[in-house]
């Protein structure tokens, strides 16, 4: 069987996946996977959707050979996947416009978002303020207070911003807020998820609308190079920009696929948002996989200098290719992120967004071990001008 | 027949489910306020296992699993809760929790450990039957009613599927939304009822926003049970011993329902 046709009629990767959610979302769930089968063979929709990805949201974005980190490095040739270069900054854009046309299309005039970073949100509130949507972000207190800027710029976008201020005051908590909104207002609200999380169909629409990434990265090795790459990273917290890349890569057994998770403070430490390295399965937000709980099942808070990690659980999907060892797991620390975000800065002029600097944590520690003509492409999933205050306040601890 | 289903067998009687959540406010108010609730005219009781992230669940509710959790309440100390309810009372008891928890314990094990501590039925909101094979097979082997919930949004299919998958009764959510007191019956109850009762003849109780006398008055005309939950508690939060408000409240409920 081969990866990619995958999950099955279900919503099922292996054992994960799946529909666990209220009774009353179940038939928005199946008529959402209708309206986005009917618009995939729909060739309007399609052009509609190339044409905004290309002169709106600026793809294709560039591979860049970072020859100067290749050459502190020391090994392996490092390429970036410059999603930070698309409009908002980063690759949530991708899937934002994906999902807001299919929002139009089944004629919802509000969308629902949650947001940890805020580059989710921002993205949202970009594709509404475009396509004439209401929109509702929510966002936890401790997100807000740690990403301004990003609340600002959603307001000056028109959107609502409501926080949160439940449980551990971040994404898991503004998934929950935006869940019991789309349960009230579900006739007449779209949920906007952003990461390939939640219950089926969305897992399998998201990857679908973020797989523009790996499949462009495809076409750019093999005419840049001749040949796929030896290695792709990418951070994962839910997993959207890792999946994105990843995907079209799936079946090219070759290709080495490696996730970086969020270690934070450290494994041991439980001050950490690593669920596939450190969790076990289980069911959160409306699928199997898996994430971080305790003895009793109860969901655990999670830690990462990055918001956009801090995320207690992970894609069916890659919970799958865990399972499987098609895809590596591994983390990186805050400490070793705060650090790849100095280096990138200094070495190459570009100043990555705290969850893409986990990846280059990763690349920084395999690199010098591998021979020169190795390619490793890491995705630059986004930029990290939102994440000034927090790498300030970071670097006056030390 | 499971204790659940015999409430329904008298004609004309209308079931009063009450739903109160484990060690909220203590350990000890539970213990005390279950057994009242039986004798003041409650036929079903739903204990709540608090869960870290109850998204069916409005503020009332989200604010007691929050504080019971704090308190150290598990899934482990409900179970003995409803054994030691169990000795003083025979009212039928459902758990209502979401799926992780009981995922977590181990299917067969829960149903088992359920089964020992005299609870006779589950309620899992976030378990649509779709994804029911497991525990229900768990269940079934224990005697145990698995209680599905049908909702405004559910179309002809689904509403087909819930009720012949469903034991014990039908769990009718009043609206669109989450857990919480209204102050007015949706529009379009009715309706929903109907469409309802054209498939099954299956007990259909309705919960969701129900929080006074006159609205379980109302839903006593069209169906066979009306569930209170936040109103309750939020009742049992703010009176204390001997728990006399909570007494009266369902009092009034009970005869409102007739």
């Amino acid at each position: 069987m081969k990866y990619s046709t995958l999950p099955d009629s279900r919503g099922y990767y292996g054992q994960f996946g799946g529909k666990f959610v209220p009774e009353t979302l179940m038939f928005a769930l199946k008529e959402l996977e209708e309206a986005y089968r009917d618009a995939q063979k729909d060739k309007a929709f399609q052009q509609w959707l190339d044409k905004l990805l290309k002169d709106y949201v600026g793809r294709p974005t560039p591979l860049y050979s970072a020859d100067k980190l290749t050459d502190h490095c020391g090994g392996a040739r490092i390429l970036l996947k410059r999603e930070d270069l698309a409009h908002t900054g980063a690759h949530k854009i991708n899937n934002a416009v994906g999902q807001g046309l299919l929002a139009v299309r089944m004629g919802k005039g509000r969308v629902i978002a949650e947001t940890g970073a805020g580059q989710h949100g921002v993205a949202v509130a970009t594709v509404c303020a475009l396509l004439g949507l209401e929109c509702t972000v929510y966002m936890g207190t401790e997100d807000i207070r740690r990403q301004s800027m990003n609340v600002f710029r959603m307001k000056l976008l028109g959107a609502e911003v409501r926080p949160v201020d439940s449980g551990s005051r971040t994404l898991k908590d503004a998934v929950n807020e935006a869940i019991r909104d789309w349960v009230t207002n579900v006739e007449t609200s779209y949920y906007l998820l952003g990461s390939s999380v939640g219950p089926y169909p969305y897992p399998m629409i998201v990857r679908d609308f973020q797989s523009v990434i790996g499949r462009e990265t495809r076409e750019q090795m093999m005419s840049s190079h001749g040949r796929l790459p030896d290695y792709i990273v990418a951070c994962v917290g839910g997993g959207s920009n890792s999946i994105g890349i990843f995907f079209p890569f799936i079946d090219d057994e070759d290709v080495r696929l490696v996730g970086v998770e969020a270690e934070g403070q450290g494994i041991t430490s439980g001050k950490h948002a690593a669920s596939l390295s450190a969790g076990s399965p289980g069911v959160l937000h409306g699928a199997h996989s898996y994430l971080l709980q305790d003895g009793d099942g109860q969901i655990t808070e999670t830690h990462s200098i990055a918001p956009g990690l801090d995320y207690p659980g992970v894609s069916p999907e890659h919970s799958y290719y865990k399972e499987t060892g098609r895809v590596s797991y591994v983390t990186a620390s805050d400490k070793e992120a705060l650090e790849a975000f100095q280096l990138l800065t200094t070495t190459e002029g570009i100043i990555p967004a705290l969850e893409s600097a986990h990846a280059i944590a990763h690349v920084v520690k395999i690199a010098p071990e591998m021979s020169k003509d190795t390619l490793v492409v890491v995705n630059l999933s986004g930029r990290g001008d939102k994440d000034l205050n927090i790498v300030s306040e970071a670097l006056e601890d030390d | 027949m499971s204790r659940i289903s015999t409430v329904f067998q008298k004609s004309g009687h209308k079931a009063l489910v009450a739903y109160v959540t484990v060690g909220y406010p203590t350990v000890e108010s539970t213990l005390e306020v279950v057994p009242m609730l039986a004798e003041s005219g409650c036929n079903v009781v739903e204990l709540g296992i608090p869960f870290s992230d109850p998204l069916a669940d409005g503020a009332t509710i989200q604010e007691a699993s929050f504080r019971a959790l704090q308190a150290g309440v598990t899934p482990q100390t409900c179970l003995d809760v409803a054994a030691r309810i169990r000795e003083k009372t025979d009212v039928p008891l459902a758990f209502m929790t979401y799926y992780n928890p009981i995922l977590h314990y181990g299917l067969d094990a829960f149903c088992q450990a359920c089964s020992r501590a005299g609870v006779d039925g589950l309620i899992v909101p976030d378990l649509p039957p779709d994804e029911s094979t497991g525990l229900d097979d768990a269940a079934l082997k224990e005697g145990l009613d698995l209680i599905f919930l049908l909702t405004p949004t559910s179309t002809a299919e689904r509403i087909r599927l819930v009720v012949e998958k469903s034991r014990g009764f039908i769990y009718m959510v009043s609206l669109l939304g989450v857990t919480g007191a209204r102050e007015s019956l949706p529009v379009g109850l009715g309706d929903f009822v109907r469409r309802v009762r054209k498939e099954t003849t299956k007990p259909l109780c309705v919960g969701f926003g129900i929080s006074t006398p006159e609205q379980a008055q109302q839903v006593g005309q069209i169906a066979d049970g009306v569930i209170v939950g936040s109103r309750l508690v939020q009742l049992i939060r703010d009176d204390g011993p001997p728990y006399e408000r909570v007494k009266s409240f369902v009092g009034e409920l009970r005869n409102a329902l007739g």
